[in-house]
């Protein structure tokens, strides 16, 4: 590996953290991880072996997820570490379009975390996991030394199994397709960043953390010929949107009057000069979709109260792989995938 | 406040009137400040303007002209123990000869951001422990607050806070480049919130002796798109002079208690630039009576000059001699990742600009 | 150097209050304004209050016409 130090920088989401996570997956060297999707499929000897008579099409297939939460502070408008852990491993499994199965969760406790609050931690993460119906079946507990955590980390993995006919994956991003989103960017980095208090700000913006495995199912019912999700955490919509005109080859414009920004959000953006298009939501998914289909899905999304706000922000395009602008003014210009976490500034 | 100045007919209409009065010949515009940069690249302003219509990007980032000698002192102090070093959010990747503040936060030192210089008065009382250095950077928008925070320590009696003045004068700098460059710039977008402070008259020396026009803008694209007219529009007809399109903001004389507290805590002084070079009185420091708050001093470190890094071009480029995908390093060993100069670093850094938002074909 | 927003002052005590942009809330000195009132809209740079902003004229629009054909100037 060529970088010397992990820095903050390397989480971010970016540029910079596709290089650390690109390092870490060069070392592994297998299949699976080189596609780098957010839920990856198992292969169960003994399933192969018993459907060989079905295309690989045909048969359901168990998909598996990891992710860790290290967020600060624990506990923020809108939600908090637990139910955070448990809406974004359902939203991994969501993205390859998976009814999540169940969920594990490690827990690494810092000495001296007042069991109070590990108590509102665990019952935030039941309730959320009961709303969805996905059962926690196993997880593990480790303490650290004081200093040596951030209250509480927790790790999950996750499995679910996606339905034959599925296939959710940017290979398949054409020209004519759609780019739709469930409603307004930036809510949950500007949650977190306005909780964390240290800026003199004072704000109350919710997070819209959220689980979106039934907003998935819902697309994929009214078109399961939808080619592709992702939910747009680090980065935000704008790395995840750079990835797959990359990976997809096509061009993907946005249009920038049709993006959903919250005012209050938009607000502490300004302040800070803050890029809402490149922060965290934890409640998002980004669909893309037919072109044809584009309706029929909104409308199926706007059944449900996550999606009550859904809307079309982009379209593909024949071109190079990349993400373009289009501004109010008939101008556009091309986005490139950012360098990682953005900081505050002045100028 | 500012939604009738992004109103999509308005910018038709300016747009319509810039190409009436644009005179046909190549016309070369300044935008001085990095924020107008910025905003023009967002709002895709250039494709809107006549081919020959050029802005190029100058040398309004305190960031970008904060030479190496400075950050690297402000490593060196970093690393000192029970030092807490605290700026804005722009300083943090600037690289100096070796490594920038990100990298030695990882490191172990304690790097903080902050929103308003302000805040280091709180963290000052109550971590008296630790020794705080500001690093002071920033145009005359930023340099009352910093003055501000100063005279506020001074009066609370706090002996652990400290400052590095690397504040830069804009006037000084506008006047160095048309002693040097003035055939390649017809006229100078003037930053609007710096403007804010100076005033709008501010200007008249440079219109006056350089005979070319000055035109406050503010950051909308209407604000924008109207100074650019009328910058054009006295380019067409041979006049100059200064002019101020940001009249809901902008004044003839500026803030005057803002320069009052300016001038109180700071004086000018001779500043080196990034890649320009030292321009006379472009620079501030503390006057005596605040001396004793200077960093450098009280720490015993310090500026050694070092050589801008091989074949980085960024003193072309803050002249407006180049356009940044004209340097040899652009986009190959020069990248936000991996910036070589400051241009690149910053946000609103020309090369950054250029990087995040080229022109669509 | 030129990130400034506008906002409302909603309280002021002496030299320091609370400025609302958007539903933010931001702490901000005002020893650059110190005429201003509760109910001005500000600029606000880095924590301070730079300039008190003219509701009036920056809501009329006709005022842009008139910015655009006849600028502020001396020539």
């Amino acid at each position: 590996m060529s970088i010397e130090r992990v820095l903050l920088i390397h989480g971010g989401g970016g540029r910079m953290a596709r290089r650390l996570i690109e390092s870490i997956v060069s070392t592994f060297d297998n299949t699976a991880l080189s596609r780098m999707e957010d839920a990856s499929p198992i292969y169960i000897p003994e399933h192969e072996k018993k459907s060989a008579g079905d295309t690989a099409e045909q048969q359901p297939r168990i998909v598996m997820t990891t992710d860790s939460f290290v967020v600060t502070p624990l506990f923020f408008p809108g939600g908090d570490i637990g139910k955070l852990s448990v809406c974004g491993t359902v939203n991994d499994l969501a993205t390859a379009g998976a009814v999540p199965a169940a969920l594990s969760v490690g827990l690494i406790i810092e000495e001296g975390f007042p069991v109070r609050d590990l108590e509102r931690v665990l019952t935030s993460m039941k309730e959320t996991a009961d709303s969805v119906s996905v059962p926690l079946i196993t997880g593990d507990t480790k303490v650290v030394e004081k200093g040596r955590g951030d209250g509480v980390y927790i790790s999950t993995a996750g499995v679910g199994v996606v339905r034959p006919g599925i296939e959710l994956s940017p290979a398949r991003i054409e020209e004519g397709d759609t780019v739709l989103i469930n409603g307004s960017i930036g809510n949950h980095e500007a949650s977190i960043l306005s909780a964390r208090n240290e800026l003199s700000l004072g704000a109350k913006i919710e997070s819209d953390c959220a689980p979106l495995g039934d907003l998935m199912q819902t697309v994929l019912e009214a078109a399961p010929e939808a080619k592709c999700a992702r939910d747009p955490t680090r980065g935000g919509v704008t790395a995840v949107l750079c990835e797959l005109a990359e990976s997809a080859g096509c061009t993907i414009t946005l249009d920038e009057e049709a993006i959903p920004v919250n005012e209050d959000v938009q607000g502490l953006c300004d302040i800070l000069g803050l890029d809402p298009l490149q922060m965290a939501n934890e409640g998002k998914m980004i669909v893309i979709v037919p072109g044809r289909m584009a309706q029929i899905v909104l409308e199926a999304m706007k059944t449900l109260d996550v999606g009550r706000n859904s809307v079309k922000i982009g379209e593909v395009q024949k071109g190079p792989g990349r993400l373009v602008m289009k501004t109010p003014y008939g101008t556009s210009r091309i986005i490139t995938m950012p360098v990682g976490n953005q900081l505050p500034r002045i100028c | 406040m500012n939604e009738p100045y992004r109103d999509r007919e308005l910018v038709k209409t300016v747009t319509r009137k810039i190409h009436d009065v644009y005179p046909g010949d190549a016309v070369k515009i300044m935008e001085v400040c990095g924020t107008h940069t910025m905003a023009i690249a967002k709002y895709g302003l250039r494709s809107l303007l006549p081919d020959g219509l050029s802005l190029i990007s100058g040398p309004g980032c305190p960031v970008c002209v904060t030479p190496s000698s400075i950050i690297n002192a402000v490593l060196e102090l970093a690393v000192l123990p029970n030092v807490t070093v605290a700026t804005f959010g722009d300083m943090i990747r600037v690289p100096g000869s070796d490594k920038n503040l990100e990298q030695l936060k990882a490191e172990g030192a304690d790097v903080r951001i902050v929103y308003s210089a302000y805040e280091l008065i709180d963290m000052a009382s109550s971590e008296k422990d630790r020794e705080f250095v500001f690093v002071s950077v920033g145009f005359e928008t930023t340099t009352p607050g910093i003055a501000l925070a100063i005279l506020e320590a001074e009066k609370r009696g706090i002996k652990n806070l400290f400052f590095i003045a690397a504040n830069r004068l804009v006037i000084p700098a506008l006047e160095a480049l048309c002693i040097s460059e003035n055939t390649l710039i017809d006229g100078f977008l003037c930053p609007g919130h710096v403007s804010v402070i100076i005033g709008w008259d501010a200007y008249r020396p440079i219109a006056d002796r350089f005979h070319v026009p000055c035109v406050v803008g503010g950051f909308e694209p209407v604000d924008i798109l109207t100074a650019v007219y009328e910058i054009v529009r006295r380019v067409s007809k041979g006049e100059a002079g200064v002019a101020n399109t940001y009249k809901r903001a902008v004044s003839e004389k500026g803030n005057a208690r803002a320069l009052e507290v300016m001038d109180r805590v700071f004086e000018p002084a001779d500043a080196a630039w990034r890649g320009i070079g030292t321009i006379p009185k472009s620079g501030l420091k503390l006057r005596d009576e605040f001396a004793h708050l200077e960093a450098l001093s009280h720490f015993r470190v310090h500026l050694i000059e070092s050589p801008d890094p091989k074949g980085c071009r960024c003193g072309d480029v803050l002249k407006g001699v180049i356009i940044p995908p004209e340097c040899a390093l652009f986009g190959k060993r020069c990248t936000p990742e991996n910036p070589v100069g400051p241009c690149m670093v910053s946000s609103e850094g020309s090369c950054a600009a250029y990087y995040r938002y080229p022109k669509s074909e | 150097m030129c990130l400034a927003v506008t906002g409302k002052i909603i309280t002021k005590e002496g030299l320091t209050g609370v400025v609302d942009m958007s539903g933010i809330r931001v702490n901000t000195g005002f020893h650059l304004v110190p005429e201003a009132k509760v109910g001005d809209y500000v600029l606000l740079h880095a924590g301070f209050a730079i300039q008190i902003i003219d509701e009036q004229e920056a809501l009329e629009t006709n005022a842009l016409l008139d910015e655009l054909l006849h600028p502020e100037e001396i020539r």
